[in-house]
């Protein structure tokens, strides 16, 4: 057993985690969300421009990494610095989609930076559920036409193109009729607005969306084992981003009890809080294993990947609401306050519960996975 | 033992649950029940409302224009009250100030601002906290130094709720750096339009600014406005906060919760069943109930012991620790209901009459903001850790 990083990694570590430190501000990600695309193009030019986008994609697929533990690493550096670009929509999710399902051509410009694929999967009624699609692609002349709705669909405004989830056939619930469309964003109408924790996400409408043939990604009803394969690797991706958060949370709470002075002396004086704050740390420890698990586990067979992925994510919720609310408590007032710097990232980690299944989703499913 | 009301209690709930029927605009509790955003003109139609039936003042005497109601008249007033989502009686001047002014005030004080607590002359807020002086209030810095006719007062107070609504707030001031730092500290009425006071926002984490930093440089206040002695403002400060702790276990504000979390439990849709038939969420659903339930009758009991005069100790440190961890679980159980659509943040939806569209269902991202907002439960009016430490010393004199 190893758990030390290969030399590569331990460069991209480094890089990554100087450049985030220098470039990602409380002002740059205010200003992000405030802004019409959600997102800063100078951040996500920076990080195509130094290769993370390719960490996240295999030597075949044209990148230089993409194994569980590259994407770990990238993740856990965005989350410590509480950064929210969407390379876990854009590179891991449909990237990662596009590359499974040989489009060489466009990857390529995924890695670069300069096409942006949002991910429309998830609907109003799908709740975590990924099998779950309503939408229709019905065959119509030389094309296809799209009816549904996808909802959340993040970083839909800062997106060149959507990869839109549609049933080709069957029923809601059937994986073996589930198809992937790729279209440019301006072929679809949406509704967008910011979202808790930062960025911008649209409710996108399909109201009889005509497309072409070629729009169909590989052949027909073939995405279903790609997709369950891309949703473990951005559980992956999200749970590490978790785990930055929690990292960087953890700092911040303890310099503020080595620092607020109480009763004469730092609160971090007072047992009740140490022993809690000792809690805390122990939970943390707990997630990072957690992380490690999923993250070594990607390639391994489909029911022993994906009781990972919910023993994981399982966890990552648990600890993550922990952390979460020790924090803010530990703090008192000034971390009910929006201005410093813990309300991002317990917003964000608080997210992490609502996105790819939560913690009572991943329990209930590692229970049936356990029992298959 | 008996666990039913009298039938004094039962007619009492009776004309409480009229009232609301008759008075309350629909108007008011849409907003409160959809987790709209309450104004300032909202608040105060709801109190000139109760006050011109005399039902304003809850915990006041009938001679200052109270109702005179036991502490289990209160309880059923605010349980039929929350349950009817009618917005809550803003508790500065009237639960807060107005007791210790009819204890400690002198008769100008108390003809002078009695009335125009109940007529809505005067909203009121509370000047305690300060950067340094949270949990340990004792520390307070701001000084008031005698000039003359006045107090000369210069410093800071912060988690001034509501204060950009406040034309007056009472302070704790420094007048003396003698002794124990409880014994130099004086409890003075401020009005808000002096020169040199300037309130500035603080936005919280669901986005609102509900609280304010108050900062005094040399503000001049007439001695007439000192309440009680000089250096004696922390017995009044420690009896405002009992007060304060009248309706700590929040037990109807817990049940509304309640019954808005299985309402949204019942409608979100999980897999091929309703999110409230999922075995997990309904086993802690079911346990939260069950908190609730035997912290309801844990309150009844210290309802009936202060209804029969015994001043409520330390037993409220117990509810307010209690009925805090019920309504933060019931407020995470409900963010936890709404699923993705947690995450969409519309402030625009909130406000009345803007024809934005909630994003996902309207009782979304209400859920969100309730969930942050409602950290600050266990940590104002003395946090968990305050409250356990007075439980370990006057209970287990530990």
């Amino acid at each position: 057993m190893n758990f030390d990083l290969t030399d590569e990694r331990q460069m991209l570590q480094d890089g990554l985690r100087r450049y985030l430190r220098e470039t990602v501000t409380a002002d740059l990600l205010a200003s992000a969300t405030g802004s019409d695309i959600g997102q800063s193009e100078v951040l996500w030019n920076g990080l195509a421009e130094m290769g993370v986008i390719g960490a996240l994609f295999t030597e075949d697929q044209g990148g230089f990494g993409g194994a569980g533990f590259d994407l770990a690493l990238v993740f856990e550096e965005l989350g410590r610095v509480g950064a929210f670009e969407p390379l876990l929509e854009m590179g891991v999710l449909a990237g990662g989609l596009l590359a499974e399902l040989g489009q060489e051509g466009i990857v390529e410009d995924i890695i670069g930076g300069t096409v942006r694929v949002a991910f429309a999967h998830a609907e109003p009624a799908s709740r975590y559920d990924l099998s779950h699609v309503d939408a229709t692609a019905t065959a119509s002349g030389d094309g296809w036409t799209l009816t549904g709705r996808k909802s959340v669909v993040i970083a839909l405004p800062f997106a060149t193109h959507v990869l839109i989830s549609a049933r080709t056939g069957g029923s809601t619930g059937d994986t073996s009729v589930i198809s992937l469309f790729l279209l440019p964003v301006d072929a679809v109408s949406f509704r967008d607005y910011p979202l808790n924790g930062g960025g911008r996400a649209g409710e996108l409408d399909l109201d009889g969306v005509s497309v072409p043939k070629a729009a169909l990604i590989g052949s027909e009803g073939n995405a279903w084992d790609a997709l369950e394969r891309a949703n473990a690797r951005a559980v992956t991706a999200i749970s590490a981003e978790a785990l930055g958060l929690m990292e960087s949370i953890r700092t911040l709470t303890t310099e503020y009890l080595q620092t607020r002075q109480q009763f004469g002396r730092p609160i971090g004086k007072f047992q009740a809080l140490q022993h809690r704050m000792a809690d805390v740390l122990i939970e943390i420890e707990q997630a990072r294993s957690a992380v490690i698990n999923l993250a070594g586990h990607l390639e391994a067979d489909r029911v022993t990947r994906e009781r990972h992925v919910s023993a994981t994510k399982n966890l990552i919720g648990r600890v993550g609401r922990l952390v979460v609310e020790e924090s803010i408590q530990m703090h008192g007032g000034i971390g009910m306050t929006e201005e410093y710097a813990l309300a991002h990232l317990v917003k964000r980690l608080t997210m992490i519960d609502h996105r790819f299944g939560d913690t009572d989703y991943h329990l209930e499913r590692f229970i049936r996975l356990s029992a298959a | 033992m008996d666990l039913n009301y009298t039938d004094e209690q039962k007619a009492f709930r009776a004309e409480v649950r009229a009232l609301l029927a008759d008075k309350l605009p629909t108007r008011l509790s849409d907003k409160v029940a959809g987790g709209k955003r309450l104004t300032k003109a909202d608040y105060e139609e709801w109190h000139a409302i109760l006050n011109a039936r005399g039902w304003l003042a809850g915990n006041w005497p009938e001679q200052f224009g109270g109702t005179g109601w036991d502490a289990v008249q209160r309880h059923i007033f605010e349980e039929e009250t929350t349950a009817a989502h009618a917005p809550r009686i803003v508790p500065f001047g009237l639960a807060m100030l107005g007791p210790v002014l009819q204890k400690f005030g002198n008769d100008a004080q108390k003809a002078q601002y009695l009335p125009r607590i109940l007529n809505g002359d005067d909203w009121w807020c509370q000047g305690y906290s300060e950067p340094g002086a949270g949990s340990d209030l004792a520390s307070v810095k701001a000084t008031a130094v005698r000039d003359g006719d006045h107090y000369i007062v210069n410093g800071q107070k912060t988690w001034t709720t509501l204060g950009q609504y406040a034309n007056m707030i009472f302070c704790l001031v420094r007048t003396s750096k003698d002794g124990k730092p409880q014994e130099g500290i004086s409890f003075l009425l401020i009005d808000m339009d002096t020169p040199g006071i300037e309130v500035r926002p603080i936005v919280l984490l669901d986005g609102e600014p509900e609280v304010n930093e108050v900062f005094f440089d040399n503000v001049r206040v007439p001695v007439e406005n000192l309440v009680g002695e000089e250096n004696k403002g922390w017995t009044y400060a420690k009896y405002l906060l009992t007060h304060e702790r009248t309706n700590i276990a929040g037990v109807g504000f817990a049940r509304a919760g309640l019954a808005s979390l299985k309402r949204i439990a019942g409608l979100e849709q999980d897999g091929d069943r309703k999110l409230i038939e999922n075995p997990l969420f309904a086993a802690k659903i079911a346990q939260v109930e069950i908190d609730l339930m035997a912290m309801a009758t844990t309150n009844m009991r210290i309802v009936a012991a202060a209804a029969g005069g015994q001043a409520p100790g330390a037993e409220s440190s117990m509810l307010k620790i209690k009925g805090t961890q019920i309504r933060q679980e019931i407020n995470a159980l409900t963010r936890q209901a709404v699923g993705v659509y947690a995450m969409p943040f519309v402030s625009e939806a909130l406000d009345e009459g803007v024809n934005a569209e909630p994003v996902g269902p309207a009782y979304a991202m209400p859920a969100t903001q309730a969930y942050f907002n409602n950290r600050k439960l266990s940590i104002y009016g003395g946090s968990s850790e305050v409250q356990r430490t007075i439980i370990s010393k006057a209970i287990l004199e530990l």
